[in-house]
């Protein structure tokens, strides 16, 4: 299928990457050789084949609802590039 | 033209459970920013989540409740989105095979009945709580809410009134405060109603362009905000306008709703299977426990308190709405052994109590103990029923060993024959007027010569024995 | 001191025998580090003072009885995409700056219990995309055997260091090939497990249905041995298997009297290098003339392997990867209008031309009207790609694969035409497509002197068996024993 210029933007707004024109263009022309490949699949007929997400059939893998003690908050949050004391800070959210 | 108002319910409901759905940090209201949190609730790169089985339990058995089909494979799938309260960018809910499907929550508004229909019930994780500092421009992020379990509950388009609407999470609440999965309070949050509305000719068939309400904190801002919205997209409508499809926020300070800014693209979530989490798959045996764990709800009891115990329909009713209350009925019957006098004692002082005092059955200090033996010691004639309220008063503000309080303030009541002869005789020679009164008609006077007995008895007179030596003695 | 020929194994007796300390050991692969990895670029970071530091701690533990694993001792290098608390972990991206994980993978935990000592953090492709080592943010790796060709990725660093001489074994991930190809090109040995047999708690997830975390040794024994360290049901992870493992460094016989092999005649057309070709071929050859039957057969689906592979994976990563968004952890862009331009920001400077690509294939393949074309396809037909590994693994105990199509190419040959870089992962991305153990070894070399690797893979949970009949090729042949000139050649 053909990628435009208007999808490139759109996916790379979903994902939250800014590109400038060149980039743009990179990515249109590189997405649209893979994406065109990958409609090989398509030559493929799956019709009622379930899809698989998980390779095995392991199933029902679960904790018991038993509290133990939480992280200390200054190692949690010691890697953010902007925390006071308590709390990771970003700029002010707008709802 | 006759409008007609048309609302879907979602309601977010915090499960009960010790520790988070992912991982083992607790679930306690409040604390400290970022202090109940841990690598995996942070979304530190390279952690995983494992399933804590209660929420998957807890869910179960409110689909059970809320009359839903069980699902018996079950995947969770990730939501994804950019937002300062979901650290790892997702959230791991449910959108393929929900937990619970096609249920029916029985309603009844003014007496008429209907069926509300559930779409389906799905678990997910909560987001973390944003602390907005307008001083500096800017927000605090406190993951302390994230990976708390959460259940939604979502409705079809069901409900044309606040009416129904309020008797419908009246329900949810009671419904799930039985089973014990939620302590359902909404004003700390663990129950959120986001309300779809859409208005349309009275008779159409077809569905108008609906709004999405968020931020309703009570019942009362619920009822308020569903009237506002009708109005104002009758009102947007009459003037030709078109209703846009948005997300709007209740003030509940101002009494008005406004649109939220739209999240770009927010619509387009990239649900996908959660790579992981294994499938869930519940078998009959795991589904039978729970089925069997079930307890009676409020329908159940209020039709069993009318058969077995013979109580009015209405006050069975206002018995079964709470949990907390049944059960204190149930509790104090057993003890006692007389479910009328437990009923009426709560129909009467208990409610009275509870409304002047603002309070909530399960914070108040009353316990069956107490209200049983106050029943007792009234049938046994040990006190009379005005000391009996004296002491349920205190009872209900503290925990009360009524037996030995009346043992210690010695409030045993006067049946003696020949004490209260006495007593009546001195009343009659000292109240000359009020016996000549009642001799030549008054008979109301009578009220006051009981009083004055009763005075002279510290209050702990037998009222049966009193009024029948002073219509002895005045006849 | 020389360890350089020595195995993980070897070199671990020998300590446990006296004849080395394990400050020794240690001191001779630092030594190695810093004589050869100014032009090999294998490490991200060198924990120098932390490994000495640790090598005291553990010869008293030895010396007490505490630590008794075979890998006592023994210095290892972790690839950088597996946290160590307190030690930078930085998936050879940008945007991950400093960040020093809170927490301890539990493989990590599991090495440490057992004595090994961690000599550094490798290098690696950015996030693990990639498949020559070349999309690092701190600079590509050479390889050893030439050091103006790649050593493979995204373990690009694990091979090269084990090839090299600068860590006697490391531990990498794979998830489309990214520890058996680069093997393949170093001239190491490196195997990718059953997925689940090793937790992926701490892994820095890539596709997470696909990652696993692997040995990459000097030998198969070695691998056994590292496998028996790492490999267990963790509670941390929901995804590890609830298995008993066997013993596998002790279930390595050398026989493989018996052994059913299959070859499939799809991998082995157009495409495939002819060096690589008889080379691998040669390796069923071997294995036949001591006892192994070897038969051809088909497998058409392995054609469609590598679009359901991208599809899967850049989707999986594009919501893996969107937690790093310059709030919580690493860098954050200096410049930025509000929060979402924070976000784009931060995500557009931190991030490499590769991890953008993926991560918009994979947007793409989840977003709505695409999501069924693509994702659910490629779902799909993975369920057919694992169908067609249970019905030759009901004839077969291993189906023989190239490692690659070619040998190591040129730096730089690999940036220009992704497409054409996917591709060339066709004979690794099945088999982690269906949960499959394979291990890469090496078999030879071509005309220009550079390593080739056959790939044996077999059916899920037969770890011990691939890694026997890959010991038993040993036995048999020196290939896994030659080094390269660590200098390099210049060409």
């Amino acid at each position: 299928m053909e990628i435009t210029k208007d999808m490139v933007e759109y996916v790379a707004s979903l994902a939250r990457l800014k590109l400038d024109e060149s980039q743009t263009a990179a990515l249109q022309k590189d997405l649209g050789e893979i994406i065109n490949y990958m409609d090989v699949l398509n030559n493929l007929d799956t019709e009622g084949i379930e899809p698989m997400s998980h390779a095995f059939a392991v199933k029902n893998v679960f904790r018991e609802d038993v509290v133990k003690p939480s992280a200390d908050r200054a190692e949690l949050l010691k890697n953010a590039p902007k925390s006071d004391e308590e709390a990771i800070i970003v700029p002010k959210t707008v709802e | 033209m006759a409008w007609e108002t048309v609302m879907g319910l979602e309601v977010h409901v915090e499960l009960a459970t010790k520790s988070k759905i992912f991982c083992s940090c607790t679930t306690e209201f409040g604390g400290e920013p970022n202090t109940h949190c841990c690598p995996i609730c942070t979304g530190m790169p390279g952690t995983l989540p494992v399933v804590n089985k209660q929420v998957v339990n807890y869910a179960m058995k409110a689909g059970m409740a809320l009359n839903c089909e069980i699902t018996r494979y079950n995947k969770f799938d990730r939501k994804n989105y950019f937002y300062p309260d979901l650290p790892k960018a997702y959230q791991i809910s449910q959108l393929y095979l929900p937990i619970c499907r096609n249920g029916r929550v029985p309603i009844e508004v003014d007496g008429i009945k209907k069926d509300i229909r559930i779409h389906e019930i799905h678990m997910e994780e909560d987001a973390g709580k944003l602390i907005h500092d307008d001083f500096n421009d800017e927000t605090k992020c406190d993951y302390n809410r994230c990976g708390v379990p959460l259940i939604e509950i979502v409705s079809e388009p069901d409900f044309r009134s606040a009416d129904e609407v309020i008797a419908y999470l009246e329900k949810l609440k009671s419904t799930l405060e039985y089973l014990g999965v939620s302590d359902c309070k909404m004003q700390e949050g663990s129950m959120r109603a986001d309300v779809n509305l859409s208005v349309r000719q009275a008779g159409s068939e077809e569905f108008g362009t609906r709004t999405e309400m968020k931020n309703l904190n009570s019942f009362k801002a619920i009822a308020k905000a569903i009237n506002y919205e009708a109005k104002r997209q009758i009102d947007v409508i009459e003037r030709g306008g078109k209703v846009v499809q948005e997300t709007r926020r209740w003030d509940d300070n101002k009494d008005k709703s406004y649109a939220m800014r739209s999240k770009e693209n927010a619509e387009d979530y990239r649900y996908f299977p959660e790579p992981d989490i294994p499938p869930i798959e519940i078998d009959d045996d795991w589904y039978n426990a729970n089925l069997a764990s079930l307890p009676e709800f409020a329908d159940a009891k209020r039709a069993r308190y009318v058969s077995e115990f013979g109580l009015p329909e209405y006050d069975a009713g206002i018995i079964t709405t709470q949990k907390a209350l049944a059960d204190f009925f149930e509790e104090t019957t057993a003890i006692c052994g007389k479910p009328k006098e437990v009923s009426n004692w709560i129909m009467g002082e208990l409610m009275r109590l509870l409304g002047e005092n603002d309070a909530e059955t399960k914070d108040m200090k009353l316990t069956p103990k107490a209200l049983a033996t106050l029943i007792e010691l009234v049938e046994k004639k040990t006190i009379n029923r005005n000391k009996a309220k004296e002491i349920f008063a205190i009872a209900f503000k503290e925990d009360l060993d009524v037996a030995k309080y009346v043992k210690d303030n010695n409030l045993e009541q006067v049946s003696d024959e020949g004490l209260v002869k006495e007593i009546v005789d001195k009343v009659i020679e000292n109240n000359p007027q009020a016996v000549d009164d009642y001799k030549s008609g008054n008979k109301k006077a009578i009220g006051f010569l009981m009083g004055q007995c009763m005075k002279e008895l510290k209050g702990k007179g037998d009222p049966g024995v009193v009024n029948k030596l002073l219509s002895a003695a005045l006849a | 001191m020389d360890i350089s020929n020595l195995t993980a194994v070897e070199l671990g007796a020998k300590i446990k025998a006296g004849e080395l300390t394990v400050k020794e050991a240690v001191e001779a692969a630092l030594e190695s580090i810093e004589q050869k990895d100014g032009e090999i670029n294998a490490y991200i970071t060198v924990l120098k003072e932390e490994a000495l530091a640790r090598a005291n701690e553990v010869q008293r533990g030895i010396d007490s009885g505490k630590y008794t694993s075979p890998l006592a001792g023994v210095p290892i290098a972790i690839k950088d995409n597996i946290s160590t608390k307190g030690i930078k972990t930085t998936c050879a991206s940008k945007i991950l700056g400093d960040f020093k994980p809170p927490y301890n993978a539990t493989v990590i935990d599991k090495l440490n219990e057992a004595g090994a000592v961690i000599v550094g953090k490798l290098n690696m492709d950015e996030f693990a995309m990639g498949s020559a080592g070349e999309t690092s943010y701190y600079e590509p790796t050479k390889n050893p055997w030439d050091t103006s060709r790649v050593p493979g990725g995204s373990s690009s660093g694990a091979a090269a260091a084990v090839a090299a001489g600068e860590a006697v074994c490391a531990l990498g991930s794979d998830t489309g090939g990214s520890i058996r190809q680069p093997a393949s090109f170093c001239g190491v040995t490196g195997f990718k497990p059953t997925y689940g047999a090793v937790s992926r708690y701490g892994l820095i997830a890539y596709a997470s249905s696909l990652d696993q975390i692997g040995p990459v040794a000097k030998d198969a024994a070695d691998c056994a041995a590292i496998l028996d360290v790492i490999c267990g049901r963790d509670e941390m992870d929901g995804t590890s298997l609830d298995y008993e493992h066997p013993k596998y460094f002790d279930s390595l016989t050398g026989e493989v009297g018996g052994l059913k092999i299959g070859i499939p005649t799809q991998c082995y057309g157009d495409g495939l290098d002819k060096d690589v070709k008889s080379a691998v071929l040669g390796v069923a050859e071997t294995l036949k003339s001591n006892g192994a039957e070897v038969e051809e057969f088909d497998m058409p689906i392995i054609d469609y392997a590598v679009p359901t592979y991208y599809i899967i994976a850049a989707a999986e990563a594009s919501s893996n990867l969107s937690r790093f968004d310059g709030v919580k952890y690493g860098f954050r862009a200096e410049e930025f209008e509000d929060l979402t331009d924070l976000y784009m920001a931060t995500r557009s400077e931190g991030f490499g031309d590769e991890v953008k690509r993926r991560i918009m294939l994979g947007a793409f393949a989840l977003s709505t009207g695409y999501y069924d074309a693509y994702y659910k396809k490629a779902l799909q037909v993975k369920a057919l790609i694992k169908r067609a590994f249970d019905e030759a693994f009901e004839k077969y105990d291993i189906v023989l694969f190239p490692a690659a199509p070619t040998t190591a190419p040129k730096l730089g040959e690999s940036l220009d035409n992704p497409l054409k870089t996917y591709l060339s992962d066709i004979y690794t991305v099945s088999v982690n497509l269906a949960g499959l153990p394979g291990i890469s070894v090496p078999c030879g070399f071509d005309g220009n002197g550079m390593p080739i690797g056959a790939q044996l893979v077999g059916a899920p949970l037969s770890d011990a068996k691939i890694l026997n009949a890959a010991h038993a090729y040993q036995q048999l042949t020196e290939y896994h024993k030659q080094t390269p000139d660590a200098t390099g050649k210049e060409v």
